[in-house]
């Protein structure tokens, strides 16, 4: 076994099979760490006058530094698309991403010196903490969603999933054929008015009290022992109902895995902004 | 020539034709030679089984691109040829070869060709004979369909082909035959839309010739009632309306309008040989064997084209008129493809002739002898000649490569020892080496180095593989050279010749298929097992469970253990893939060992390392964990899903994958636009995703019937598709596990910031369909679909981008060795 050499790939730093946590050792977390307890330790150790805030040489450096690492930050969203040639590996950038905007947290914060009003400067600050703590809800999701959502799809693509419903809609059609024209409209309603995903709170739920086919399988199962043989049409509605739940429960992971970046995103550009207008101002009224 | 045959269609016309030369076929290779001689004003008949010229092309889909590879070779016909769409090449041969008053005779089925030259008769199926003083046959590879052998069989509501089922609605058909072809013809009628009643038979009990995607569709269309399945059954007679079945129920008597028979063909090879042509060998690859003016083992008869083992248009349409030329009596024509050997040439420090090459290789070289001058002509144009300077490396240890190296003049040296290159064993002229690497596909044993001056033939796989199936003497000396460096390298180099020449003589080659086992547990037995190709796993039985030891690739062995237990076997070997195997009798493997200290002792260390992990087994036996249980699962779910075979797969790990497909907009954004993997499909287990996406095998099964030889492997071990491809489709048909896609190349996009910040193009990743067709259809020229798949990012800095691409570490590309890892892996988290 030896005598084949490990795959190239094997090799390369950052394709090891370790998460975006773990990358490389938690090498991000481990420099966010050191470079916020330095921030914590000369804050705690020095004792300008009047006060520590963004002007002194401490906030100032923290200044600088906490503006140039949002600008990095964003860049992220250009990394991700722009699949050039070279030795980059997006884990990486995520893992950097993460730790280093966390780091954000400590800086900006000592930046501030505490002092905070109704001002842009604040405002600032505010969507900067608005975009680490949606951001934060991200990797909660990203570290725990995958493996129940993996579960859940069973080995089925999104489109298997809907393929397998139409399928079913197929069966009841014909399950349908000898009911009374009441029952047939439920069954219709059922294939006709049954919906998937929607809005981002109907794509959130997880009950679906109004979907037609869990109706259309109450109100006839409300019948059994009655005159008509509704029996076959409950079995086909039944696993479709199961069908249902599992692409619900698809389609509610995969809203959470991307909502959260409906916060992130447009507040990083609000951010943006608003660092933009608080370093202008600073300039205009130093 | 009493009959003009051109003046027949339609009619059958019995009145004998006599000419000089009659040619079979009007494919590119017939229709070229018909067009020579009609040129030289040679009496001619191009005789035609169906009722237009080139059916085979003629068949091809509506509309489909039909490329002139190779591109450097000189095309030299009267008939004209460019690469374009099926009906232009198709229309502008109709019209040639009326202008050039070519003598065809349509629906001409030839049953029979007997005589010598000066003398052949040539009898039609409409009872028709042809006289002719020299024959060529040109019929190509496809055969003819078998027929429906029953009364009324040849009514003409029988149909063996079925080019657009949306032809037909509202009728009662009768598809015959549980192929592939039958179940999808089936599937196309039964489609709601038409109103058509199908019944599908079948002979035997299910569907095992059939691909299992196939066998799903139609059981599917079976229980929504759009079909009939009959199984165990078979046609009995036929009468206009109405089939009658035998079926296991009894007779059954179905309404019938039409009936589609896909019964499979019958290749010409049993036609060929009718007509008294010799073969190189029994088996499926061997061709007819024929002279350097393509005349085959009966004197005046001639074989050119896909029959003659030339599969692309342009060699056969240069054949057709290079045949003609020699029949005419033309003895200096050289090949048209006397430029590119005269290339490979160029460069070796000696002067010589292109035929004074080949006859100096073909004498030179131990595995060329048998070869033909036409075979040997042929052989070099696929290989190349390679000369060295003293001490340049030639291959060097843990390099992939697959080639074949035959040594025409000098020596080289192989390093043995990878810690000391002074300790090489020589190899002399005449001799070959690399033959390891291009029977196994595993990397290259040992780094080999000129020793003096050398003068090297390079052959790659594909003619290497080529050669071995049609010279049967080829294939005994490089598997006896194989075995024989195979056992030095894992027995020790100073093992007695004459002593291992006893054990080569012994030994026997076996071929297993997945999942056969090789060793039983329990059995008794001596026999020592050498792989030579693909994988085994070995396992044994704890309770009601088998659980996974070990895996052992090509270049191992195995059964050694059994020496040293009287000769119990105490675990089940079995292959992942199809294996080759080489067994060696115990008894003089025994007396190997006896004589040679060295390597008892190197056996016995293995036996002992095999054994540690056996006891542990034993010893776990009665708390078994479920930790090795999975382990053991996982390590047969990617065995089942054919990593045996891999060198190099992407294996996604659900545990991380949030589903943004940020690898497939990777791939895409890497090559051309498409995106070579599809992430969601492919199967998972235990949270280990296999991907569709291409396994560099060991052994391509992609590359087994490529017509341009456009698919090869790279030095680093890369199978990739090169600007050769003709968009066959072969090898997505031969890919077992469909990673090939035939596609046309997408319009370059706009570029990223466009797309950002003025929303241009469709963005990264791959286009939607709608928008390729629609910036293409803005193009003059059309774009033809070539096959697609994963180079795993060759000559990109920083590799693969799917893995470079991936925001959470789940996409990772692992190599055999790290399947079992990350199976491991899986064992211990779950």
């Amino acid at each position: 076994m030896a005598r084949k050499s490990q795959a190239l790939t094997d090799r390369r730093s950052g394709a090891a099979h370790e998460s975006f946590l773990r990358h490389r050792g938690f090498f991000y977390l481990k420099y966010a760490a050191v470079v916020s307890v330095c921030a914590i330790a000369v804050y705690a150790l020095t004792d300008p006058t009047p006060r520590h805030n963004g002007g002194t040489w401490l906030g100032y450096t923290l200044g600088v530094v906490s503006a140039l690492l949002i600008v990095w930050l964003t860049l992220l969203g250009l990394r991700k698309r722009a699949i050039t040639a070279g030795r980059w590996s997006l884990k990486g950038w995520t893992s950097a991403h993460i730790y280093l905007g966390l780091s954000l947290i400590v800086l900006a914060t000592l930046h501030t010196g505490f002092q905070f009003g109704w001002n842009v400067h604040t405002l600032a600050y505010a969507l900067m903490m608005i975009v680490i703590v949606s951001g934060a809800f991200g990797v909660y999701f990203y570290a725990t969603i995958p493996q129940r959502m993996s579960d859940n799809r069973a080995e089925k693509s999104t489109e298997q999933m809907l393929e397998e419903i139409a399928a079913l809609d197929d069966d009841l059609r014909e399950a349908a054929q000898p009911l009374s024209g009441e029952n047939a409209l439920l069954v219709q309603r059922a294939i006709e008015r049954t919906r998937l995903g929607g809005g981002v709170l109907e794509r959130l739920r997880t009950s679906h009290p109004q979907c037609a086919s869990g109706r259309a399988l109450a109100a006839l199962k409300a019948q059994r022992g009655g005159s008509e043989d509704v029996g076959p049409v409950t079995a086909v509605l039944e696993r479709k109902i199961v069908m249902l739940e599992r692409a619900r429960r698809h389609i509610r992971y995969r809203a959470l895995l991307e909502l959260w970046l409906y916060i992130h995103v447009p507040a990083t550009f609000g951010l943006l902004a608003a660092l933009i207008a608080h370093i202008v101002s600073v300039f205009f009224f130093w | 020539m009493r009959s003009s045959a051109r003046n027949v269609r339609g009619h059958v016309v019995m009145a004998p034709i006599s000419v000089d030369l009659a040619i079979l076929g009007s494919g590119p290779a017939g229709l070229s030679a018909a067009a020579r001689a009609a040129q030289r004003g040679m009496s001619h008949v191009l005789l035609e089984k169906t009722d237009h010229l080139s059916d085979t092309i003629y068949k091809y889909q509506k509309g489909k691109h039909i490329m002139a590879t190779p591109g450097q070779l000189v095309l030299r016909s009267d008939m004209p040829f460019e690469a374009g769409k099926r009906e232009a090449v198709l229309a502008r041969w109709d019209g040639e070869a009326a202008r050039a008053r070519i003598n065809v005779r349509l629906r001409s089925d030839v049953i029979s060709v007997t005589g010598q030259r000066g003398d052949f008769t040539i009898t039609l199926a409409d009872g028709a004979t042809v006289q002719a003083k020299a024959v060529i046959l040109a019929i190509g590879t496809a055969g003819n369909p078998n027929r429906l052998q029953i009364p009324g069989g040849d009514l003409p509501m029988v149909q063996y082909q079925l080019d657009d089922p949306r032809a037909y609605f509202d009728e009662d058909i009768v598809v015959v035959g549980g192929g592939d072809a039958g179940i999808e013809n089936a599937l196309g009628l039964a489609d709601p839309d038409l109103g058509n009643r199908v019944t599908l038979l079948q002979r035997g009990p299910d569907f095992s010739r059939a691909k299992p995607a196939n066998v799903q569709l139609l059981e599917q269309a079976r229980a929504q009632g759009r079909l009939d399945v009959i199984t165990d059954c078979a046609p009995r007679s036929l009468e206009p309306g109405m089939m009658i079945v035998d079926a296991k129920e009894g007779e059954l008597r179905l309404p019938c309008k039409r009936v589609i028979a896909r019964l499979g063909s019958t290749p010409p090879r049993k036609f060929v040989e009718s007509c008294g042509v010799a073969f190189t060998g029994p088996d499926r690859e061997a061709f007819p064997r024929l002279s350097p003016a393509y005349e085959s083992s009966v004197p005046g008869l001639y074989i050119i084209g896909a029959l003659a083992g030339y599969p692309l248009i342009k060699h056969c349409m240069n054949q057709g008129y290079d045949v003609v030329e020699y029949i005419a009596g033309n003895t200096t024509l050289k090949p048209a493809d006397e430029p590119l050997l005269e290339a490979k040439f160029a460069h070796v420090p000696v002067r010589r002739s292109v035929d004074q090459w080949l006859e100096f290789l073909r004498t030179q070289i131990d595995i060329f002898r048998e070869l033909s001058p036409l075979q040997m002509r042929e052989f070099m144009l696929e290989s190349d000649v390679r000369f060295y300077r003293k001490d340049d490396r030639i291959i060097t240890r843990n390099d992939v490569g697959s080639s074949l190296f035959a040594i025409a003049e000098g020596t080289v040296l192989v390093e043995i020892d990878a810690a000391n290159p002074n300790v090489t064993v020589p190899i002399g002229a005449g001799q070959i080496f690399g033959e390891i690497g291009l029977i196994s596909g595993r990397r290259r044993g040992a780094t080999i180095r000129a020793g003096g001056d050398a003068l090297l033939v390079e052959v790659p796989r594909s003619a290497a593989l080529k050669l071995m199936g049609t010279v049967p003497g080829v294939k005994r000396r490089i598997d006896r050279i194989t075995t024989d460096r195979m056992l030095k390298t894992i027995f020790g180099g100073d093992i007695d010749q004459v002593r291992l020449d006893r054990i080569l003589d012994a030994a026997t080659l076996r071929t297993l298929k997945p999942q056969e086992p090789l060793i039983t547990e329990g059995e008794v037995g001596y026999d020592i097992f050498v792989i030579r190709s693909g994988s085994l796993v070995v396992e044994k039985r704890v309770g009601a469970k088998n659980v996974f030891l070990s895996y052992v690739p090509a270049g191992a062995y195995v059964g050694e253990m059994a020496l040293f237990d009287n000769g119990r076997r105490n675990a089940t070997v079995r292959a992942t893939v199809n294996t080759e195997v080489i067994t060696l009798p115990g008894a003089m493997f025994k007396e190997l060992l006896a004589a040679y200290p060295n390597t008892a002792k190197r056996v016995q260390e293995q036996v002992a390392n095999r054994r540690r992990v056996t006891d542990y087994v034993e010893a776990q036996k009665a708390g078994f964990s479920g930790v090795v249980d999975m382990y053991t699962s996982v390590a047969d779910f990617l065995v089942q899903e054919g990593l045996g075979e891999a060198t190099d797969a992407l294996l996604i790990d659900e545990r991380l994958c949030i589903g943004c497909d940020q690898c497939e907009v990777a791939c895409a954004e890497s090559h051309d636009g498409i995106s070579r993997l599809d992430r969601e499909a492919g199967h998972t287990y235990a949270h280990i995703h296999v991907p569709t996406s291409c396994r560099h095998c060991e052994n391509p099964h992609c590359m087994t019937d490529c017509p341009p030889n456009a698919i090869r492997r790279a030095p680093d071990g890369e199978v990739f598709i090169d600007e050769k491809c003709i968009g066959c489709g072969n090898c997505q048909r031969s890919c077992p596990y469909g990673v090939i896609q035939m596609e046309k190349t997408p319009p370059k996009k706009p570029g990223l910031l466009a797309w950002l910040l003025l929303g241009a193009g469709p963005g990264p990743g791959q286009a939607s369909h709608a928008w390729v067709e629609s910036q293409l259809a803005r193009r003059a020229s059309e774009a033809p679909k070539v096959a697609v798949k994963c180079d795993m990012c060759k000559g990109i800095k920083g590799g693969p981008a799917c893995v470079r691409a991936c925001p959470t570490g789940a996409a990772i590309r692992v190599s055999p060795e790290g399947y079992l890892r990350v199976a491991r892996m899986a064992g211990a988290e779950s």
